[in-house]
Order: C-alpha cells, then structure tokens, then sequence
C-alpha cells in the first residue's frame, strides 16, 4: 500500500494540491481531503474505460490507429484540433505544432466558456491576483454568475471564504460575501448578501454600480430587479473594503451582453482601484483550461481559436471557434482531446461533426468518442501521467503520476508526437 | 559536432584585449580553442567582415506571465508581423509580443546568443521556464523577484542576515533563478493595498521597513553569498518626473556594501532611462541623465543598462504594479495587473512612443545621454528593457545612434524639439566605436552577470560567436546606415560550436541551455529557513511547499552555477 500526499486533483480550475491517495496493487483505494467530485473522479477512475485503439469500431493496435488519424489529417484540407483542457500541457503544445503541421485550426474549450472574458481582456485589461492575495487580504468577496458552494467545492475552504490568511486573522467572520445570480443556489445561502438579478440584467446592474461608485445619483427605483439602496449600498461597501475581489462565472460570460458584461465589471473594478484595492478573476472550469490559454498563447500569440491554413497563426473567434466552424460545415475532418463535443455543442455542430472523420483521445467512453472513426485511449494526466497544469489563477502545478496506465496506454502528449511523427511522412513522401 | 574555425575577420574581444585584429576563431567540442587541425575543421570565410562574441542581453522580457498577458492581450500587436512555418523553424508573431520560438530567431538573427530573462515571480517560475525551454537557440537565465518578498520583508524587519541569506539560496534553487531581481521595492507590497511608496525612507505597511533597509539588506546579503551577479535593481518612482534624485540617492545608499570577490561594483541599475527624469510634473520634464552620469562616473559600485526609448508602438510590462496603474491612468490604455500572493505583482499596458511627444523625444534622447556621458562602456549596457523602451529588434538602430552623431541628429531634426532643450544630447559628439559596441552589448553584460565562458573568445569561452557582414576598417559615422543593415541580419550567429544563422537565416534551432544558481550555505542555517518556511507556507500560501519548487523536469537542458556561501558565514 503506498500513500501519495500533496497530490493535485486533475479535476477543476481550483488545483486543490494538498489531497492524499492511497494506493494498492496499481488500484486507487483511498482518498483524503478530496472534494466529492474530486473523490469521484479518482474512486471511479477505471470505470467505462476505452478498452483500446479502434478504427471504424474495429479494435486495431495502437500504430494502425495512430496510421489511420494520421492519414485523415494529412488528406484534410480543413482539419480542426478540439478540447485540450482536461490534459497537461505537454499535450496542448504537441496540438499546437499538429495544428501548424497539417495547416489547421486549433481551438480548446475556452471557446465554449470564458472567451468572451479573453475577448474582454483583449479590450479593456483586467485587474487581477493569485488565490493566495484573496485568501491573506480580501474582505470583500463577491461571486457573480457562479456557484463555488456545488461546482468549485473547495475554493470557499481553501481560497475565499473561510481560510485565515495573513491579513484576515478572522477567517470567514473577516469577509463579507456577496453572491449575485438569477437563482439562490447553495452559494446565495452561504453568502452574507444574495442579490437576485433578472436574467441578462448583468449587464446594466454592473454598469449602475460603476456609476454609484462614481458618485453619480441613480434614478431609477430599480435596476436589473435591484433596488436602489442595495446598489449605492454595495458601491459604497465596495469603495470602503480594505481589498475586494469579483468571482465570475458562466452566469456573466454565457448570458445577454457576453464580452460586454466582462468589459462592465472590469471598468468598475478599474473604477474602484482609484479607492481601494479591487481584483478579478474568472472562475474556470476544467482544470488546465487556462493551461491551454497559456501555451497556445506563448506559441502562437492567441489563447484559442488559432488558424494555421496560410502557414502562420490567426486569430478571430466566431469564425475560427469551433462551433462556428463545424456549425458553417467547413472543418473537414476534427481530432478532439479530452472532450465531449458531441455531447455539448450546438446540434448544427454536433451534427456536423458527425458528418466528417473524426480522431478522438480520451480515457473514458462519449458520445464523441462513440462516433468517432478513430479512437484511441490515452492515460489520465494527474493520475496516471504527469504534466503541468495552470490554476484558474495562472499558477502553474506539477501533476502527479499516482498509478501506471493500462498497458500500452499512453500520455496524450505521446500519442500526438506519434500522428505528426507519421503526418510529417506522409507529407514529405508525397 | 564537426570542429569549426571563423577565418580572417576583424576580430573585437574586448575582454582579451582584442580591438579589429585579424584573427582565426578555432572552435572544437562547442568551445573556443587555442588551436584546431584545420584538416576537418569547417571553414567560416569571414574576412572583411566584423567578428564578435554572440551578444549577451542581461535584461529582457520574454518568457513567463507577463510577457504572455501582453500576448495575450494584444492580437492587434501581432497582426501586423506574422511569421510562417518553414521546415526547420515554427510558425508564431512578432513584433513587441513575440511568440517564443520567433523570439529565439530574431535574438539568434540579430547574433545574440545569451538572453535574460530579468523578473521571474517565485510562484510562476514553472511558466517561465516553460516559455525558456520553448525559446530556441540562445542560453537563458531568470531573476527571481526578491523586494517585495514576505520572507524578504520579515527578515529585513527581524534583521536577521542569515535567514535572509539562506532564504535567498534556497529560493534562487527552487525557482532555478539566477540573481536577486528587486522591483520597486515596498511599492509593490503596499499596491497589494492600492498604494505605493514615495521614495527611499517611506514605510511598507504592516512590516514597518523601508525600500532603504530592504535594497542595502538584499544588497549586503548578495554580496555576502557571493552571488555571481550584483543586485538587479528597478528603483522606486519609475516614471515620475524629478525621480533622478531618487535614483542616485539609491545608488549612494549601496556605495558602502562590500563587494564580493574582485569585483567593486554592488548594484545594477535597470534601464535607468525611465529612473532619470528632471522636473515636476509632465509639462516641465526634462533630462536628469547628466546628474546620473556625473554620480555614474564618480563612483565604482554602480553599473546601469539604459532601457532606450524607441519611437513605436509597444507594450510596458513590469513588476510595479503600481506604476502600470499610474501610466494606464496617464493614457487611458488598457491595464492588466496581477497581483502574486506572498511575492510579487505585475502590470501590462500598450504603450506608444510619439516623436511628436515632448516627453517620449526627451526620453529618447535620455538612454543616449546615459551611454554617452558615462564614460566607462564596462558600466553601462546596451538595452531596450524588451518591450518596455522598445522591442529588442531595434537594437540595430540603437547601435547606429551610439555609434554616429549623424544618426542621432536626424532623428533630433525628426522628434520634437524638446529632445535638444531639455537634455545635453544635442551637445555630445562622442561616437561609439566597434570595441565600444562589443564592450555594451557583450563583453561587459557577461562580466557583470558573472557568466565566465560567455562575452568573449579566449580559449575556454563558450562557441558563440557573431559575424557581421561589414567592414570596420573602412567605416565612418556617416555610414551608420550600412551599421543598422549588419546587425540586423548577421552573416554568421555560431551556438556552441554550431552554426544556427547564415545570412540573417535561420539555419539550425538547438535549445540552448538554462543557466541557475546554487548557493550552498551552512546546513544548519538551512534547516532552520526550512522549519520557518514550512509554517508559514502552510497558512499563508495556496499551494503546498512540497509542490512549490520548480523540478527537474522543466529543466531538460541546464546549466547549474554553484557558488559555495559556507566559507566566511
């Protein structure tokens, strides 16, 4: 029996880093300090693995399949390289030069969730910080459009909430939490004041607050279903913490406005930087999703929706995103890494993609891979491999490896190598 | 790898005492060498043309989340100089934001073959070395950000020189860091409030220390551990007008450290040209350079690199985040900031340098002042502060001002007239020579880095070696345009012993190596540091010190520089 500590749980945006795995005969047994989700991920692991490599549904062996991918790719003439959130970025960047390899667009998840925060940022800027500046200063926290009590489980516990930090001695009695939403999920109960907002009224709460912040007078007896009072309330509360910091999530990037909601919120926390110290921070999803912003930023310049068809990258989501592309039917062929986008994406997309060959890299059984013309299984990055991850904050982790895949089941990052190896054939002999 | 030999040039090794001699360069085994059997040996033809060693750039920004914020922020810098996949070389952008494989290109087209990065935070070291290994050709090395450090901060306060020596051992190995980077020091601690330091004697809040007591305390300890490079050091007040007296108070505050070794300098100044501004307020700016040169030229201790202004679009980025804020207010930019817990901050804003701008023309004219009036090229260094005075691509054009009055002065004629009113650059006819240039852009930046085989090409040295296709025997100032074309494109960038660049081409893109630092100090010493970090890492940060130290796999080429601190503890 071996007992890993300090394990990073390959799961969410939080990288908790401090979970113990015991392990037993190459079986996860026991997990400590895990969240429910997290303890899910590592108990039922092994469940609805992909068996091993197929082409048309046939088993073949991993080098006929890794032929297979690499012929679709070298005869497309639009391919699309999809997902690379749920892995490490040794992957993300053998995605990227596969990409620029075969002429092709590479996209990761981003595109379905916090693009229009990266269109904003690309705007207007953004004002933010570690975890860690939260958890030692902030006595203000609000979350806007997401709910940390039921899908960050541990970013309360460990970051924003409860902990005792260098300059909040109190813990949770040293902040005051707000929580913004459409709905009171668990996290408006938990928090000190929930603000129930219209749907799509982001927009024009957050510019009503800029404007209390600024000292002008609203008129209005409400706004956005907000009363008056609240908002000169939460502006004056907002001017007066001794550092505050927004958590925002889908609820704000997804809903009416998109990139202009981001644009609001990064204008007022500029604002209240000319009073008092203010931050923010989007609250990603999958765990190596800002990994994946990351390196295909440091390679080509741009975090997702990067095209290679005239030999050097460009940028422009809505025509490079991958839904927009499958959806106009223009991609001709996809790979898609750790992903479901059969499951997930529009039906225009998802059907299309059902329409071409599509080359799937995945631990577990979906719907994509399902439909897939080839399949082949890799080992799970923070479980099975190691690789670095980036924290919804940008901190960069080291993954553990805590048991050895199945056998001849490889890191994604390898099985990527092997297709370019065999498209750079394939390519040079013609 | 086939033995080399770079024939018949002129050859400047400032370091050896050589100033345009026709010389052989025989290189064997990736190093320089007495003598070769030319039988095998490869033969670069480079007579009539200027052989140096491979350029050493000590402060550059270009790997790591802050380069990267600006990449990320700015699809509209990078629209406009695209690069294209070739066979041997990756596909990216370039211009003030460059991917990093072009990164490595242009740096290797331009000959350099020695690159730091200069401001690492502890927490991101991982991204930054990442971005590193993504770099090719040149060999790397990163600053760890020490002046805003808790531990720093506590120990200053505690006054404890041995905990803060082993805390800076121990953090330049778990970050694989090479020097003590110290950015606005306090300033940034108190931004983590919204506020900032004013100058050398304010106190940081909550540890009641000041920027004096922290810089002469990480001073006193560098030179104590026997660190191969000084203090690497950007002063409080950055940008504000009258900040020169800031700037040479801080200079003076570290003329009484002891230096370590041979050497009799303890402290670099970063590019000093935004440290030396005159005057009030933006309306009434003008040089300070003078003021900083005179204090330069009388005192041993201190080196700068310059941080030239070049008229262009580019994007600031540094560890002050209080700064960035004030020039996002000023111009209105877009601002990113990002506050690192426990250590450090940053900020990101595009910036445009007008020729028309009064200020930006006089702020031109102040790199040059600096290179000019200080009379020792061994003291001060060719930079742009890359992207923050300017992308490093234009160096070719800084080498054509420092080199030809002419140059300097049609640009005079081009900028604002403020430039000749309100700094001395009108009035300096010092022109660098060859030996000179070499001196600022190579031999002297790997002398003071404490980088031995580098910046020269004496036996022993590292097989880097640029060629560039013009004739220095012939040359003249007025030809300063044929200068700017040479170091542009050079004839022959040579990588240990490989060629990488032929004809301003990229021929070859090996990895190039990562050079760090390990400081051995007492054991004892180090278990105590360690009792003291795992407490307080345990409270304070977010992530685990079993996790915290940067390992071994993202340092697949290294270079590692020990330095033993047992001796005299």
């Amino acid at each position: 029996m071996t007992v890993f500590t300090d394990v990073i749980c390959p799961f969410c945006g939080c990288l908790c880093d401090d979970l113990e795995i015991t392990v037993e005969g190459n079986k996860i047994v026991r997990t400590r300090n895990a969240c429910a989700i997290s303890a899910s991920k590592y108990m039922h692991h092994e469940e609805n693995r992909i068996d091993g490599p197929t082409v048309d549904g046939k088993a073949v062996g991993i080098h006929e399949a890794v032929d297979a991918a690499a012929e679709i790719l070298a005869s497309a003439r639009r391919p699309l390289i999809y997902g690379l959130s749920s892995t490490e970025c040794g992957a993300v960047a053998e995605a990227v030069e596969l990409a620029e390899l075969v002429g092709g667009v590479v996209d990761n998840t981003s595109s379905v969730c916090h693009g229009p925060t990266i269109l904003a940022l690309q705007a207007v800027g953004e004002s933010k910080c570690t975890l860690g500046e939260v958890k030692n200063r902030a006595d203000l926290v609000v979350f806007w459009g997401c709910n940390p009590a039921e899908a960050h489980i541990r970013h309360l516990i460990r970051y924003s909430g409860m902990p005792r930090g260098l300059f909040v001695p109190e813990g949770r009695k040293g902040r005051y939490i707000v929580a913004v939403d459409v709905r009171e999920t668990r996290m408006g109960r938990v928090a000190d004041l929930f603000l129930k907002i219209e749907p799509n009224g982001d927009f024009e709460l957050l510019s009503a607050i800029r404007a209390a912040v600024r000292g002008h007078k609203i008129r209005a007896e409400t706004v956005s279903g907000v009363p008056r009072q609240q908002i000169e309330g939460l502006a004056e509360r907002m001017k007066g913490a001794k550092m505050g910091v927004i958590f925002f999530g889908l609820g704000l990037t997804q809903s009416d406005g998109r990139h202009m909601n981001i644009d609001a919120a990064v204008g007022l926390v500029a604002d209240l930087n000319h009073h008092t110290k203010f931050v923010l921070t989007p609250m990603r999803g999958h765990y190596n999703v800002a990994g994946a912003n990351t390196v295909t930023a440091w390679q080509t310049g741009y975090p997702y929706a990067v095209d290679f068809s005239r030999g050097y990258p460009r940028y422009n989501p809505g025509e490079y995103t991958s839904v927009d592309l499958l959806a106009r039917g223009e991609a001709d062929a996809a790979v898609v890494v750790a992903s479901d986008p059969a499951a997930h994406f529009p039906a225009d997309a998802a059907r299309h993609l059902g329409r071409i060959p599509v080359v799937t890299l995945d631990q577990k059984v979906s719907m994509t891979a399902l439909m897939s013309k080839v399949v082949i299984p890799v080992a799970t990055a923070g479980i099975e491999a190691e690789g670095t991850a980036y924290r919804m904050d940008g901190v960069p982790i080291r993954l553990r490896k805590v048991i050895e895949p199945h056998e001849g089941v490889l890191p994604d990052a390898e099985v990527l190598q092997m297709i370019m190896y065999r498209v750079r054939e394939l390519k040079e002999g013609a | 790898m086939r033995d080399l030999i770079v024939k018949g040039g002129y050859v400047y090794d400032p370091l050896n005492g050589v100033d345009g001699e026709r010389m052989d360069i025989p290189i064997s085994g990736g190093r320089v060498v007495e003598k070769l059997d030319e039988g095998g040996a490869k033969v670069i033809d480079a007579s009539g043309m200027v052989v140096m060693p491979g350029g050493v750039d000590l402060h550059s920004h270009i790997a790591g989340s802050k380069i990267n914020i600006g990449r990320l922020m700015r699809p509209e810098d990078h629209r406009k100089d695209v690069v294209s996949r070739t066979r041997l070389t990756r596909a990216g952008v370039g211009y003030s934001c460059p991917s990093t494989f072009i990164a490595g290109y242009r740096y290797a087209q331009m000959g350099y073959t020695s690159v730091m990065e200069a401001a690492m935070p502890p927490l991101g070291a991982r991204h930054v070395h990442e971005e590193l290994n993504d770099t090719p050709i040149f060999d790397k090395a990163a600053f760890t950000l020490f002046g805003n450090n808790y531990f720093t901060l506590k120990y200053v306060k505690a006054g404890d020189m041995e905990m803060l020596k082993a805390f800076i051992a121990w953090m330049l190995r778990a970050t694989r860091g090479y020097a003590v980077k110290i950015v606005n020091p306090g300033g940034v601690e108190n931004w983590k409030w919204g506020r900032n330091v004013g100058g050398l004697d304010d106190l940081v809040d909550n540890f009641e220390v000041s920027p004096r007591q922290i810089i002469t305390s990480l001073a006193r300890a560098n030179e104590e551990l026997g660190l191969p490079h000084t203090i690497h050091l950007h002063c409080n007040n950055l940008g504000v007008p009258g900040n020169y007296e800031t700037t040479i108070e801080t200079m003076d505050a570290l003329g009484s450290i002891k230096p370590a070794g041979e050497r009799r300098n303890t402290v670099h100044v970063v590019h000093c040209q935004f440290n030396a501004l005159d005057g009030e307020n933006w309306g009434n700016v003008r040089s300070g350079a003078a003021k900083i040169a005179s204090y330069v030229n009388g005192h041993p201790h201190v080196t700068l690199d310059i941080g030239q202004a070049i008229f262009t679009d580019t994007t600031t980025m540094t560890g002050d985040g209080p700064w960035q804020f004030r020039l996002h207010n000023l111009t209105g930019n877009k601002w990113v900031n990002s506050d690192v817990e426990m250590e450090a901050g940053a900020g990101v804003v595009p910036y445009t340098f007008r020729e028309n701008n009064p200020a930006n023309a006089i702020q031109w004219a102040i790199g040059l002042e600096l290179a000019l009036l200080i009379h020792d090229p061994w003291r001060v260094y060719m930079t742009t502060d890359h992207p923050n005075g300017g992308p490093f691509t234009f160096y070719p054009q800084v080498i054509a001002w420092l080199m030809s009055r002419k140059a300097r002065t049609e640009t005079m004629l081009e900028a604002h007239k403020a430039c000749m009113r309100r700094t001395t650059l009108a009035g300096i006819y010092r022109e660098y020579d060859f030996g000179e240039i070499a001196t600022a852009t190579r031999a002297a930046t790997a002398k003071v880095l404490g980088l031995e085989r580098k910046g020269h090409l004496g036996p022993g040295a590292d097989g880097d070696v640029a060629v560039y296709d013009i004739d220095s025997t012939g040359w003249r100032p007025s030809m300063y345009r044929d200068v700017e074309r040479a170091f542009s494109r050079a004839a022959y960038t040579i990588k240990g012993g490989e060629v990488a660049v032929k004809d301003g081409e990229v021929v070859a893109a090996p990895p190039g190596r990562t050079i760090w630092v390990d400081a051995k100090v007492p054991e004892d010493a180090e278990a105590e540091l360690m009792k003291d970090l795992e407490a307080e890492f345990r409270s304070y940060y977010t992530i685990g010190l079993a996790n915290y130290p940067v390992q071994d796999a993202y340092l697949p080429h290294q270079e590692r520089a020990a330095v033993d601190a047992r001796r005299g503890w």
